[in-house]
């Protein structure tokens, strides 16, 4: 029987290839920065301060993105930047997903007591403000990467347990849930094998949007100066300092402005477009 | 020919969490009250009654999805009326349900192949593939389906899915929950052949749910009447028809206008 629908090719997903491409091209930035980044991050030169960008006039060769106003190479600084960045959203990321998504799904495919602790659990958590409670943990923790990203651990967990657990519950009340208890099949079994694939999609969408929000909650910290120690650059501490001389210096403000922007943007692409691209069910 | 299921005195009663009192526990509501009866080893037999009558919960009760309240289900002498789910493990093997919504009933992020295998793999067969393969050549479906998802499959092909994934492990019973009443009438007549088919093929006991009754003519040998839990009537699907007894059935069988009994399955099909 001839099937024609493996021949129809499915869209493209420009939106999976740009965001994926940024993305891409960000992470080789981060890790290839102590190699390929034109200056070091934070070489001082008051000789070279305040140079704009190169298509403007007075800029020096070899400083692309112009220089801040002690001198410092400003595309250097966000190559460098990217590191803290990414890292901060793959950890951060994750490790959200993960303990949120678990909490969530054993509450919304076990339900009785676990849901009953975990769903109070969730309540009771978002009853505080999220960034005032980050500030908080870090002035109790000290300013730092595991600060950083215990602290978007702890605001944001709520969100996965939250729309997992109503995920796995529309799930679990399908018949092929009932069909594989007929097979014989354990509770944590049908969770893992039955429930999980399906709300995978999920959970994908919600972490790459995760990862863009560890991104900005970064970038924030830094702006207030409570993320990593000074001497490593931040888009958010570039962001900061650019302000001070936006009018005198642009580029200081706006390049990293851009680049944090584009990375948000393309985290939030990324999982619509992985889903549209590798979802069985919207194949 | 031995009994394969002997049910005395089923009463089952679920929470009603409707009008649960926020503190303690909810009240329960009475839905199946104290049926007995025995399916034979062999038998098709038919479970009618309106919306609402308790057949699914039987049905679930048979294949202890449910758990009853009171009374016992011995099936082939073994009692099956409290056992956990450790020790219903080896015997899930034996009775098998195919579901009213195969769009439900169907993992839809699964293959056929792997939809129909994983029964098999949880009860240790180590020939799924092939038995795969023989479960889809007796439904009908072309083995190229394998690859395919639920949601690229028509209706009537999902519901033979459905069907070789209870068949695939060659059990004595099966049970089918209003299997029919969401396809078209020409997918209906096949699926209904199909299970006419594999009975006699497999000599399968099969309890067959439906609220229509000229499908039950068809198919059943016997045929029990359920209202609000309670069983009305049972007796030989040729004696019911012929004479209804309860009121009940009676108006059941006024209210549905029955083609000619004896036109051939082949009539149906278009
Ligand atoms: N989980 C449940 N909780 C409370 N009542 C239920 C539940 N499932 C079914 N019922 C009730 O039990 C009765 C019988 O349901 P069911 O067996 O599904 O009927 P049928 O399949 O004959 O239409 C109905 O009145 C229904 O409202
Ligand atoms: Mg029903």
């Amino acid at each position: 029987m001839l099937d024609a629908r493996g021949m129809i090719k499915r869209r493209l997903g420009l939106r999976l290839w740009l965001s994926g491409g940024w993305l891409l091209l960000l992470a080789l930035a981060a890790i290839l920065a102590p190699w390929i980044a034109p200056h070091d991050p934070l070489m001082q030169d008051l000789f070279t301060s305040r140079l704009p960008p190169f298509w403007m006039d007075g800029a020096e060769p070899g400083y692309w993105l112009g220089t801040d106003s002690l001198g410092r190479d400003v595309l250097s600084r966000i190559m460098h930047g990217a590191r803290v960045a990414l890292i901060v959203a793959l950890i951060a990321g994750t490790a959200t997903a993960l303990i949120g998504a678990t909490l969530g799904l054993i509450a919304g495919y076990f339900r009785g007591w676990a849901d009953l602790v975990i769903s109070r659990m969730v309540d009771i958590w978002m009853a505080f403000p999220p960034v005032l409670f980050a500030i908080l943990l870090i002035a109790v923790m000290g300013t730092g990467l595991t600060s950083v990203v215990v602290a978007i651990i702890v605001i944001d967990w709520t969100r996965f347990a939250r729309v997992v657990r109503a995920e796995a519950m529309s799930q679990g009340a399908m018949d092929y849930v009932a069909s594989a208890q007929v097979a014989g099949q354990r509770r944590l079994g049908t969770m893992l094998t039955e429930i999980l694939p399906n709300v995978l999609p999920t959970i994908v969408a919600l972490l790459t949007l995760e990862m863009g929000i560890a991104v900005i909650v970064e970038a924030i910290l830094g702006f207030v100066n409570l993320s990593v120690s000074t001497d490593s650059p931040t888009w958010g501490g570039m962001i900061a300092e650019g302000r001070a001389s936006v009018h005198r210096a642009w580029w200081v403000l706006v390049f990293p402005l851009i680049t944090l922007f584009l990375t948000v943007l393309s985290f939030s692409q990324l999982g619509e477009g992985l889903k549209d691209r590798f979802d069985p069910v919207l194949r | 020919m031995a009994d394969l299921y002997t049910v005395t005195d089923l009463h089952l009663s679920l929470p009603d969490m409707v009008h649960k009192p926020l503190l303690g526990s909810a009240p329960r509501i009475d839905i199946l009250h104290g049926l007995n009866f025995t399916i034979a080893s062999g038998e098709v037999l038919g479970i009618v009654g309106g919306s609402g009558s308790g057949k699914s919960t039987l049905g679930r009760v048979l294949v202890r999805l449910l758990e009853p309240t009171r009374g016992q289900v011995l099936f082939d002498g073994q009692d099956i009326t409290h056992l956990d789910e450790a020790a219903l493990r080896p015997l899930r093997r034996r009775f098998q349900m195919i579901f009213q919504d195969p769009m439900s009933s169907l993992n839809p992020r699964r293959t056929v192949a792997a939809i129909i295998a994983a029964p098999l793999k949880l009860q240790g067969f180590d020939d799924t593939s092939r038995r795969v393969d023989r479960a889809l050549d007796h439904v009908g479906l072309p083995r190229a389906f394998r690859g395919r998802y639920p949601h690229e499959l028509s209706g009537g092909q999902r519901q033979r899915v459905g069907i070789a994934r209870a068949i695939a492990m060659e059990p004595e019973f099966i049970l089918a929950d209003e299997i029919v009443s969401g396809l078209d009438v020409s997918s209906q007549a096949q699926v209904l052949k199909l299970l006419d088919d594999l009975v006699r093929e497999l000599g399968l006991t099969l309890a067959f749910i439906s609220h229509d009754l000229s499908v039950i003519r068809r198919l059943c040998s016997q045929v029990m009447v359920l209202h609000q839990g309670r069983i009305v009537e049972h007796r030989p699907t040729q004696a019911l028809f012929d004479a209804p007894q309860a009121a009940y059935t009676r108006e059941l069988l006024d209210s549905i206008p029955l083609p000619d009994p004896d036109q051939p399955w082949a009539m149906l099909e278009t």
